[in-house]
């Protein structure tokens, strides 16, 4: 499942990146952001149009706003436990 | 030894609460400037160590990492390592840390500590993190981190006497010790250590209901979020045009009283017409728009300071990806309704160079305040005030039209230059959604403050010059006795020539002489037509009443709705240009600005005259 695919609120692990997908400036970006494998995230909104673009990302304390070209290179796996990250 | 005042520097992640820090830190005692060659904002400072040794401040740009992505991420990287051109490398680093976001902020200020420069960690915002339940250890972070960390609430000035004696300290002991570069650590890894320390470094943690997550939930839901952008959008625009009238009105009768007076003083002389005819008459007509801009940039400054503006970007940005842009570049076009001159400069924080050109390129097509006066005249004086529907009345009605064509004419030259000019990879959108604050009056003050000098700088240099330039070229060579001053002048030679290119869209002489001064600033045009057709009242409103039946006279309608068709999109602002060409290091982009809003402008009232015309109203 990639990032864009996670229903609301479910907290995940992102488990690989495909940042051969992404421009090299917004990898850098993506990743200086602590959107890398093994970081724990949770999608709290989606855009408003009918292409639900662009999606808020939270991780750890912080919410980071991103489209979903950049979710969908991220793949993911919901997190049993609701553990603090 | 006698040194330099030592140097200081701020760094830290976006949205750590730096400029507070710095604000807090330096008061007023700021000077702010672009580091030379580019268009990144040096903010500088005095504050005086616990000694009373004068420090220079500098508030680097935020950044997230060494590996810079952005100009501003450059200049950080530059300051910091000591190669940024006539800047002194700072003696010390000061790392400001968002305390409730340490597992983030930590990866930055391992990268920094890892260079071995003598560095202290500010720990920011920590009421902020005790708001939302998290108790943390200082010294537990201080002996992690193996540098001296000071907690610290910037905008309630705690810990400001600490953080200035810890600076100082560091600054002696890197006096006797050389700087030890330490063992340089992979992206992974500094990850993994960040949060370990993060987490070492939090005593308690209760998991309080978050503020800004509840006010997400509304702010950001995807059917209220919009609704409720576009309500405050709507208050800001009344607040601009309403709030200011007084003021404006207030200033206005400042300068014609100011005018009058110096009139019944000074002899008649070229001199005292220069004066005020060229330098109040010109000066003022910028200068009234003062309020305006402080009301907007009022709300733009709050929107900023209590996170809104980064949702606003948020739910603006499907509707800006449509044409090529993002979201980011919707704050620089929403303070272009005000000026474009704000809007232009507030390009900056967009990080894509081609997406940055794109929104420089197409703001000035933002209906600006200075088009207000233009249109509410030609307006009352040729569309008749009457209701197309219950409670719509068609000034008003005309009056949407033209905003609305200046925003539609933006978007499709957007999409135009974004698969032409600035072709490149459709620009991401990667923001971070910083945590709701309440600004505190302090900095408001400080940027209202900031941003009106600016404005009454350039007013006081730039539009002075032009003033008075405009002046001269139409009162010489003087007239023969007899003769029409106008028309003897140069600019009367100018509007001769230029009158034979306006006329297939319907433009008089009249109209080509006023296009020429109208190039200082749009409204300008009101004040030269009126000039031209020679009222004799010298009372504004007088001028205005009479001012409407001259032009029902000398225009055929048709004429009327090319001359507003053509404002929406001529570039006759001075401003406009001159700060386009600092912002793009260039004479390259302002010309092709006006090359290109002249032709749109020349088209459009082409088109508005020939079918007019062809309906009946030539």
């Amino acid at each position: 499942m990639t990032l864009d695919q996670l229903p609301l609120r479910v907290l995940a692990r992102i488990v690989a990146v495909d940042w051969a997908a992404l421009v090299p400036e917004e990898a850098q970006r993506l990743r200086a952001l602590g959107l890398d494998e093994g970081a724990q995230v949770r999608l709290a909104y989606r855009g408003v149009f009918m292409t639900r673009d662009p999606l808020a990302v939270e991780i750890g304390r912080m919410t980071v706003a991103l489209r979903r070209v950049h979710a969908r290179a991220m793949h993911v796996e919901p997190v049993a436990a609701d553990c603090p990250a | 030894m006698s040194r330099l005042p030592c140097t200081v520097a701020l760094v830290g992640n976006p949205n750590a609460g730096k400029s507070a820090l710095f604000n807090a830190l330096t008061g007023a005692r700021q000077k702010i400037a672009n580091y030379p060659g580019v268009t990144v904002e040096r903010k500088a400072g005095r504050f005086a160590l616990p000694n009373g040794e004068p420090v220079e401040l500098v508030d680097l740009p935020g950044t997230y990492g060494l590996d810079a992505t952005s100009p501003d991420e450059e200049v950080t990287r530059r300051v910091i390592m000591g190669e940024q051109p006539g800047q002194a490398q700072p003696e010390v680093l000061v790392i400001v840390l968002d305390a409730s976001n340490l597992e983030q902020h930590l990866v930055l200020a391992q990268e920094v500590i890892a260079l071995g420069r003598p560095t202290v960690v500010a720990l920011n915002m920590i009421d902020l993190a005790e708001r939302d339940g998290l108790v943390l250890d200082p010294a537990a972070l201080a002996a992690e981190l193996g540098v001296p960390v000071i907690p610290t609430v910037a905008v309630r000035r705690r810990g400001l006497a600490e953080l200035g004696a810890a600076v100082g300290a560091a600054r002696e002991t890197a006096a006797h010790e050389p700087a030890h570069p330490r063992a340089h650590l992979t992206m992974p890894e500094r990850r993994m250590l960040a949060r370990t320390m993060a987490r070492g470094a939090v005593l308690s943690e209760t998991s309080k209901h978050r503020l800004h997550a509840r006010l997400d939930r509304v702010l950001l839901h995807p059917w209220l979020g919009p609704p409720i952008l576009f309500a405050l959008l709507f208050v800001v625009f009344q607040a601009v045009f309403s709030w200011a009238k007084p003021f404006q009105d207030g200033l206005d009768a400042l300068f014609s009283s100011g005018a009058d007076g110096l009139r019944s003083v000074m002899p008649p002389s070229l001199l005292r017409d220069l004066i005020t005819d060229g330098v109040i008459a010109g000066v003022g007509s910028v200068i009234v728009f003062l309020p305006q801009i402080l009301v907007l940039f009022f709300f733009i400054l709050v929107m900023e300071a209590t996170g809104y503006m980064a949702r606003a970007a948020f739910l603006m940005d499907r509707m800006m990806a449509g044409v090529g842009l993002s979201g980011r570049s919707f704050i620089p076009l929403l303070s272009s309704f005000a000026c474009a001159v704000p809007g232009i400069m507030a390009t900056r924080s967009i990080t894509d160079p081609k997406d940055r050109l794109t929104t420089i390129l197409i703001a000035p097509m933002m209906t600006c305040s200075a088009r207000l006066p233009v249109y509410a005249v030609i307006i009352a004086a040729f569309i008749p005030a009457r209701d197309v529907l219950p409670g719509v009345g068609l000034q008003g009605l005309v009056l949407f039209v033209l905003y609305v064509s200046g925003i539609f004419g933006a978007m499709v030259a957007a999409l135009v230059f974004r698969r032409s000019l600035t072709r490149g990879a459709a620009s991401g959108f990667i923001m971070e959604l910083p945590k709701y604050q309440l600004p505190t009056i302090k900095d408001l003050a400080l940027g209202l403050f900031q941003r009106g000098w600016i404005f009454l700088r350039r007013a006081g240099t730039m539009i002075f010059t032009v003033a008075i330039a405009l002046w001269l070229l139409l009162n010489f060579p003087r007239a023969e006795p007899g003769q029409d001053q106008v028309n003897a002048s140069i600019a009367g030679h100018i509007a001769n020539g230029l009158a034979v290119l306006v006329e297939p869209i319907g433009f008089n002489r009249d109209i080509a002489l006023t296009l020429i001064p109208t190039m200082a600033a749009r409204e300008v045009a009101i004040s030269s037509l009126a000039t031209t057709y020679a009222v004799g009242a010298s009372d504004e409103n007088a001028r205005t009443i009479g001012l409407a039946a001259q032009l029902k006279q000398h225009w055929s309608l048709a004429t009327a709705l090319a001359f507003l068709a053509w404002f929406v999109f001529a570039p006759q602002c001075m401003s406009t240009i001159a700060v386009t060409r600092r912002e793009t290091n260039g004479w390259k982009w302002p010309a092709f600005m006006l090359a290109y809003l002249f032709g749109l402008a020349y088209l459009f009232a082409g088109i508005v005259y020939w079918t007019a015309v062809a309906c009946g109203m030539g």
